[in-house]
């Protein structure tokens, strides 16, 4: 069984010539088959978290370990990364011109599972996945993200993870920006792939209205660039009666 | 007197919203009227408009008089499918200087130093199944040139001029299409670093004549061509597509001209180029002037570039100048892009490893110009080549 183990990650960025730490000590362990969803507030490092994992080269990793299966991520250039089974959908996804959505599917579908799909099975398989998505055909047509909505631009993203079936998906704020209509099909994107049982999913979210379309194992508070409290997905209804509040003043996280 | 519609932003101008020019400034913008004799040209300084973008020093003497003819500079070789006519004539052959007059001091010249010409001549009615290849291969010299090819009436062709190896060269080129003709041009600019390859590429296209030209430059460490395009019968057709690959400290610069000087034709104009590395510098003048007397034009003209890396700049110039209100359409767009960190990231996160996300970007931003040409050896090289750049590249 795929396991991402995330132990102790120490992360540093470069702002105004100053070098800043924004995570400060992460733990954490997502198996396949599971659900994390990470909540906080902004700022507090959550999609650093994100970003890292997948190996952003803006982030420099100063301590800890990331594993996947064993095998250290942190060693593994960004395309590694995916090819191991990592998947980012981000939450800003930005546009590639010239290069059309139907091509880049192709071009990473070969280079993630090794070998070009076969292309009459392929078509249908993307064909299918984006009619689940309700997206139109004439999408796959279209540049890479180039003048999508926020909405096009996240249903691209799952269309990206339900094709390319990773170990690990990380979902960096999936939710923002879409109205409900939007949210509802995105979230069964996620919920078909989590289904499956074979990816652990990583979500991480400022709100919890996405919670309620799918359905987290469990629940971390991320405050001050650590994870400050972990707990099942009752934690999430304390959030949201409680709010982030007692995590940002003092208390825990100081 | 109403002044001339005369834009430089990727704007788009249609018909009914058009101020009528009495004098084109496309024309007065050059800092002396056309002519054949060098003489009528001052050397440049750098400030003219025609010459503002190009680095004069680099030119080794072809602006200035002091570029001699070495007699190695190029050797040529003209590969011609049965039917066709090559020969090599003096300078008082009639058939020169008929679809253009040199408009700068470089193309003026080329046409004053030649010593002898190319014309080649596909009879009328005559279609042609294989391409026609002039290879143009530099020998390290300078060299001045000049080539006509000449289609008759309905006759159709397609030339591939091939230029390679390293040379000082300035030469022009003239492309006369009889009524009905259809003649596609591609112009291959592979030369090696050091080359020097300045140029006046003028078409004359006939009644109902097709004109295709593909200019495609690689190589050199300045290239400065002039596809000019004017009509010589009503119903006429150009479509010119460009493409150029500028590396670090190269200079490559298009400058086109169509001059819609009588009723009822169309052009069509989409230029692409990738730069990449410290130094690299692409400009792309198109100038499209739509004369009083050109009714029912329909004319486009679009410039894209991709910047691949810091250090490479793009100057971009769409100019369109409208003299009458009665016309189809008329628009141009110019837009510059950067291949980012962020674009390579997301590539990347997808699985798909540096080298190929650069070329999965620039293979894509070149396919629709590349897919057009229509001559499989011409298509496959260039493909080849944007991979080779790509592989050169940090």
């Amino acid at each position: 069984m795929a396991t991402l183990e995330i132990h102790d990650l120490h992360v540093t960025v470069e702002a105004d010539n100053a070098t800043k730490e924004i995570l400060k000590g992460v733990d954490l362990t997502v198996k396949q088959g599971e659900t994390h969803a990470i909540m906080g507030p902004n700022g507090s490092g959550k999609s650093t978290l994100a970003y890292s994992l997948a190996g952003h080269p803006k982030y420099t990793i100063t301590s800890g370990t990331v594993t996947l299966d064993g095998e250290d991520v942190l060693e593994m250039s960004v395309d590694e990364r995916a090819r191991a089974g990592l998947f980012l959908a981000m939450q800003y996804p930005v546009e590639v011109p010239g290069v059309s959505v139907s091509n880049f599917l192709r071009t990473s579908a070969t280079a993630i599972r090794g070998e070009a799909p076969k292309l009459r099975t392929w078509v249908k398989e993307v064909r299918e996945t984006m009619e689940r998505l309700s997206m139109d055909p004439a999408f796959a047509e279209r540049n890479v993200n180039e003048g999508f909505s926020g909405g096009e631009k996240k249903r691209h993203e799952i269309l990206q993870l339900e094709l390319l079936k990773p170990k690990i998906a990380i979902l960096d704020e999936t939710d923002s920006g879409l109205d409900v209509d939007a949210l509802r099909v995105v979230s069964e994107g996620v919920n078909r792939v989590r289904e499956t049982g074979e990816v652990g999913t990583l979500l991480i979210t400022h709100y919890t209205r996405i919670l309620r379309y799918i359905k987290p194992d469990f629940v971390h508070v991320f405050s001050g660039g650590k994870i400050v409290e972990s707990g099942g997905a009752e934690l999430a209804d304390k959030l949201e009666n409680e709010g982030y509040e007692v995590y940002t003043k003092g208390g825990v996280s100081a | 007197m109403a002044e001339a519609q005369n834009s430089t932003v990727g704007s788009s101008t249609t018909a009914g919203s058009i101020a009528v020019a009495a004098e084109s400034t496309v024309a007065t913008r050059m800092s002396a009227p056309p002519s054949f004799d060098v003489a009528d040209f001052p050397v440049p300084h750098g400030r003219e408009e025609e010459w503002r973008f190009t680095p004069l020093e680099r030119l080794r003497g072809l602006h200035d008089g002091t570029a001699v003819a070495t007699g190695t500079g190029v050797k040529v070789d003209v590969v011609a499918p049965e039917g066709v006519t090559v020969e090599t004539v003096g300078r008082d052959d009639p058939r020169l200087g008929r679809a253009g007059t040199p408009v700068d001091r470089v193309a003026a010249q080329a046409y004053s130093a030649f010593e002898q010409a190319g014309v080649i001549t596909v009879p009328k009615e005559t279609v042609l199944a294989e391409p026609i290849r002039i290879a143009v291969h530099g020998e390290g010299g300078v060299a001045y040139g000049h080539q006509v090819v000449e289609l008759g009436a309905f006759a159709e062709a397609v030339v591939v001029i091939d230029h390679t190896g390293d040379a000082v060269l300035a030469a022009n080129v003239e492309y006369v299409l009889g009524d009905g003709a259809k003649l596609t041009v591609v112009s291959v600019q592979d030369w090696d670093d050091k080359a020097v390859h300045v140029g006046q590429h003028n078409a004359l296209i006939g009644r109902d004549a097709t004109f295709k030209s593909f200019v495609v430059t690689f190589g050199g460490d300045l290239v400065r061509l002039h596809p000019r395009v004017a009509y010589a019968g009503t119903g006429g057709e150009a479509e010119l597509f460009g493409l150029y690959f500028t590396d670090a400290g190269q200079h490559q610069e298009h400058r086109l001209l169509v001059d819609h000087n009588v009723p009822h034709c169309k052009s069509n104009a989409m230029y692409k180029g990738a730069l990449q590395g410290e130094g690299a510098h692409a400009v792309w003048i198109g100038d499209v002037l739509i004369e009083a007397t050109a009714e029912g034009t329909d004319t486009y003209e679009m410039n894209r570039n991709l910047v691949l890396t810091d250090g490479a700049r793009v100057d971009s110039v769409p100019n369109l100048e409208i003299e009458t209100g009665e016309i189809v359409g008329a628009g141009h767009a110019s837009a510059t892009g950067r291949f980012d960190d962020e674009q390579l990231f997301y590539l990347m996160a997808r699985g798909i490893p540096a080298d190929e996300a650069r070329r999965l970007v620039v293979r894509g931003f070149f396919a629709e110009l590349v897919q057009q040409i229509g001559v499989d050896d011409i298509e496959a090289r260039l493909l080849e080549k944007i991979d080779e750049e790509l592989e050169g590249s940090v």
